[in-house]
């Protein structure tokens, strides 16, 4: 193999009781099918990774998870995906609610044109009315766990956009753990980060997996092996494979999967 | 290819030429335009700068043949023009985030969009006679109010446009990335995506500020004219751009003389609003 696998917390990728189960699911950007009949169990505190080729529908996946497609008519999902024992894909599902429960980080860091104590506190104030100084304890809690406090509590009233590109998106996991939910979506959170900063938010992964599902969209199959228990490889739409992280880059049981992480597929 | 063979080649050569020409060209349309405003610049200083004093400011307009000012007029304008905006602003940028935001590619959206367009190009006397008929012939007198809605209407279809545009210009991501904190649109829009670009939205508020506040037509119509200070909307009103109008076109010297300082007014405050409207966009987009 072209690299040296260092694999995570092997014990910890076996029995973990279900955070979120797919039956079934198919996805639709109109008359294109995006997704097919993806079925899989994402266990709860563990990191789960998808990888696969450019256009597989590892994204699609992901931002069915918390409904993020219901935003562009023409978009649908059929099928079950069930959250805490409840199909979200239910009409009635409240979206809002949704969203509080499962986080979303993008690839690109998107601050909120505002302070940096103001990126954080606008998730909160969505759910819950807190006191100035509770506030403040949030606000430093959030930054603590996305490992940023030390750099911005001189500067939580500049600008969110005054950071650095890996302290903005630091900044950005910092808002969705402030909201305190159970789910954390990472969409490719590093691809647009230097190799230091892709560093830190590997290891903030590794740590937050201790309170938070999380899911995670990759390209860099090393970053996978490094931070995630458990790998989907996908490719045109269809889930090849899925088994723990340890188990899919050392004995691949598909040959697809196989060429793919060796780098022979064309 | 060296530098040698380049100079011979003759697609080289063509293209240098081609290159040159449309350079000239769009020199000497820039040189044209910028020859007629100068000139109008300087007809405009030369004529009117013998009109500023401070009887300009602190005067009524006078009857033919006397001196005065344009006090009443400065005022009535910048009450007529101010209601305006006032009406305007939160119309067009409550449609603009409609377009943008909710309706986007909806009929009923495609259909505003086409009707603001229209309005945007719509002859402005139109508008006058469209309020003269619909407020001032119903009332039976002219009135500030009627000059207001009559500017209102010019100004709406500016401010929706720009609004429309700046809020395009957020990019998908920071709209996402709002959506999946769990905010509900409202908030999206008015936390986020609109404080993006709000330096972009102020910018538009005065460049519809500055289209109306030169326009006659309208006015003609509506606000009228009234010889004396007043400041009841309800009634006629004196206005610059009427003033200029009537008093241009009259035998009398004073009244001419006045004339050309209120165009000589309008034009700098004009300029000034387009310096502002830059000043506040390369701020807030920064």
């Amino acid at each position: 193999m072209a690299f040296q696998v260092s694999l995570g917390d092997d014990a910890a990728a076996v029995d973990s009781p279900t955070k979120i189960e797919l039956k079934h699911v198919n996805f639709f950007y109109g008359g294109f099918q995006g997704l097919r009949d993806i079925s899989l169990t994402i266990p709860e505190k563990q990191v789960t990774a998808f990888i696969g080729p450019s256009g597989c529908g590892k994204s699609t996946l992901l931002r069915t998870l918390n409904r993020m497609y219901s935003l562009y008519p023409g978009q649908r999902a059929e099928g079950e995906i069930l959250f805490n024992g409840k199909n979200i894909l239910d009409a009635k599902q409240d979206l809002n609610a949704l969203r509080g429960a499962i986080g979303m980080v993008f690839q690109k860091p998107t601050p909120f044109p505002m302070s940096i104590y103001d990126n954080i506190a606008f998730g909160v104030k969505l759910y819950e009315n807190l006191s100035k100084s509770d506030m403040d304890d949030r606000v430093e809690w959030a930054l603590n766990k996305a490992a940023l406090w030390n750099e911005a509590k001189d500067k939580l009233t500049q600008s969110g956009l005054s950071l650095s590109g890996g302290q903005q998106q630091r900044l950005c996991i910092a808002r969705g753990i402030a909201v305190k939910p159970e789910v954390l979506l990472l969409d490719e959170p590093t691809s647009a980060l230097d190799p230091i900063s892709t560093a830190r938010i590997e290891e903030l992964v590794s740590e937050l997996r201790n309170d938070y599902t999380i899911v995670m969209v990759t390209h860099n199959m090393q970053q996978a092996a490094r931070v995630s228990q458990h790998t989907a490889y996908m490719y045109l739409g269809e889930l090849i494979e899925f088994t723990p992280t340890a188990q899919i880059f050392v004995k691949p049981k598909d040959r697809r999967t196989e060429d793919y992480i060796t780098g022979r597929f064309g | 290819m060296s530098a040698k063979d380049l100079a011979s080649n003759p697609i080289y050569k063509r293209r240098l030429w081609v290159n040159r020409i449309n350079m000239a060209m769009s020199f000497v349309t820039m040189a044209i335009g910028m020859a007629f405003l100068t000139w109008i610049l300087i007809t405009l200083f030369g004529k009117g700068f013998a009109a500023f004093g401070t009887a300009l400011f602190t005067q009524m307009t006078p009857p033919p043949g006397a001196a005065g000012g344009l006090a009443n007029a400065i005022f009535g304008s910048m009450m007529i023009v101010g209601a305006a905006i006032f009406i305007a602003t939160p119309i067009g940028i409550m449609t603009g985030i409609y377009l943008a935001e909710v309706g986007q590619n909806s009929t009923v959206a495609k259909l505003t969009r086409f009707i603001n367009d229209i309005l945007l190009s719509a002859p402005s006397i139109v508008i006058g006679l469209f309020v003269y008929a619909v407020i001032v012939a119903q009332v039976k007198h002219y009135s500030g109010w009627a000059g207001a809605v009559a500017l209102a209407i010019i100004a709406v279809p500016v401010v929706v446009r720009t609004t429309e545009t700046m809020l395009l210009l957020v990019p998908n991501s920071m709209r996402e990335a709002a959506v999946a904190l769990g905010a509900p649109q409202w908030r999206v829009v008015t936390m986020v995506t609109l404080r993006a670009v709000k330096g972009g939205v102020v910018t538009g508020v005065l460049l519809a500020l500055a289209r109306i506040s030169g326009e006659t037509a309208p006015l003609l119509f509506t606000a009228l004219n009234n010889q004396f200070w007043s400041a009841d909307m309800s009634g006629p009103m004196a206005n610059l751009p009427v003033v200029i109008f009537q008093f241009a076109m009259s035998p009398y010297e004073e009244w001419q003389q006045l004339a050309w300082g209120g165009a000589l007014l309008i034009t700098l405050a004009v300029l000034v609003l387009n310096i502002l409207a830059r000043v506040v966009f390369r701020q807030k987009t920064n």
